[in-house]
């Protein structure tokens, strides 16, 4: 499901994410716009086919929305910007890390230079995002190229599997 | 709007007409539910103030062949409220919002909320885009409405003036956050009629 890249395409390519998503089972994205994301992957989303768009106007509803989908045996992502997560961190320590409920994050990163090293980005809002998720025991990834895709996807079937929250965050833009 | 009901009658009004529906419940009013509607498909997993409209809105997209009730408390609705337009945006018509409005936050020592005077959650609901909006101050009423109500084409919040329940019921704290409810809801779930169907 994931194309290799190419010298054509982008490093990260919406298409590929979403194609990815369909791949896992995800059903729903459930999302608060995002600068980083809205035009290469929340903008296709809101038409595609066999994904419901939850439109919601506070990230951590988006954290109680995807945690009660996991009731019904349904997937979903929560889509948003790190700020986002930042806002949302006493719902997901409850919903998702003491509930243990598979919280399937996918994060765009204001302010990250795309592709660097997070910690040694020159924004001190994406710096922090690791150690905040390694303080809060969420596991994550990063996705830089569409050659990580795979692993994200399968960070999010084992979210599932083991009913735990998981961060996808986003290394670039996706295009 | 003056209330005459007190919180456990309205919810033994609720419980009469109680036919499987998933309630999700908080606080004081979660704990009353237990009580007076011992049921498996009670959801008490709501986790974080504010947050029981957002997952009842997940079960409402998630089982849009079952009907959701949430019994929501003001204080815990203020903390939410966009959830009243993301609910109208998402439009479930399985998912009725009941606020048990007491001026108060009851399970911290009665301390009021920040304005004395009532405040109209039917109003801001409908201000919201919620389809369905009424305020209800006496069980008679509820149990009129909960009688006559036919078959809804979108959410519907109905605000409850309530006095506090004069007699105590047990904290089930240990409960609501355990692992064993949010297991025995899952299966209760999944044995309903329509599990594993899709949209």
């Amino acid at each position: 499901m994931t194309p290799a890249p190419t010298t054509d395409s982008p490093p990260l390519s919406g298409r590929a994410i979403i194609d990815g998503l369909h791949a896992t089972g995800i059903e729903f994205v459930v999302s608060v716009p995002d600068v980083c994301t809205s035009s290469g992957l929340l903008q296709p989303i809101s038409s595609e086919p066999g994904l419901r768009l939850v439109r919601v106007c506070k990230e951590d509803e988006g954290v109680s929305i995807c945690a009660a989908l996991s009731f019904c045996d349904r997937r979903a992502i929560l889509l948003m910007q790190q700020t986002g997560l930042m806002d949302s961190l006493n719902a997901l320590r409850a919903v998702g890390v003491d509930y243990q409920n598979p919280v399937c994050m996918v994060i765009g990163l204001l302010g990250h230079e795309g592709g660097t090293d997070l910690r040694q980005s020159r924004s001190f809002g994406v710096r922090v995002i690791p150690e905040v998720l390694e303080a809060m025991g969420i596991r994550y990834c990063v996705l830089n190229v569409d050659a990580d895709i795979l692993a994200a996807m399968e960070a999010i079937a084992q979210a599932y599997s083991l009913s735990a929250p998981i961060a996808i965050l986003l290394g670039r833009n996706p295009a | 709007m003056k209330p005459t009901m007190m919180r456990d009658e309205c919810l033994r009004t609720l419980a009469r007409h109680y036919t499987n529906q998933l309630v999700v419940s908080v606080y004081t009013t979660c704990f009353e539910w237990l009580a007076i509607c011992p049921k498996a498909l009670n959801y008490v997993s709501v986790g974080a103030m504010g947050q029981a409209g957002s997952h009842a809105l997940g079960l409402a997209l998630g089982r849009p062949d079952q009907e959701v009730w949430v019994l929501d408390g003001d204080g815990s609705l203020l903390m939410n409220l966009g959830c009243l337009v993301t609910l109208a945006g998402a439009s479930p018509p399985n998912l009725t919002h009941f606020v048990f409005q007491n001026g108060c936050y009851e399970a911290n020592q009665s301390m009021p909320l920040p304005v004395a005077t009532p405040i109209d959650f039917a109003a801001i609901a409908r201000g919201a885009g919620v389809p369905s909006a009424l305020r209800i101050a006496d069980t008679e009423t509820l149990d009129q409405w909960l009688r006559s109500r036919g078959p809804a084409s979108g959410p519907t919040v109905v605000d409850l003036a309530v006095r506090s329940s004069a007699q105590a019921y047990p904290q089930r704290y240990d409960h609501i956050h355990s692992a064993a409810a949010r297991e025995d809801f899952r299966q209760a779930l999944r044995a309903r009629p329509g599990a594993g169907a899709r949209r």
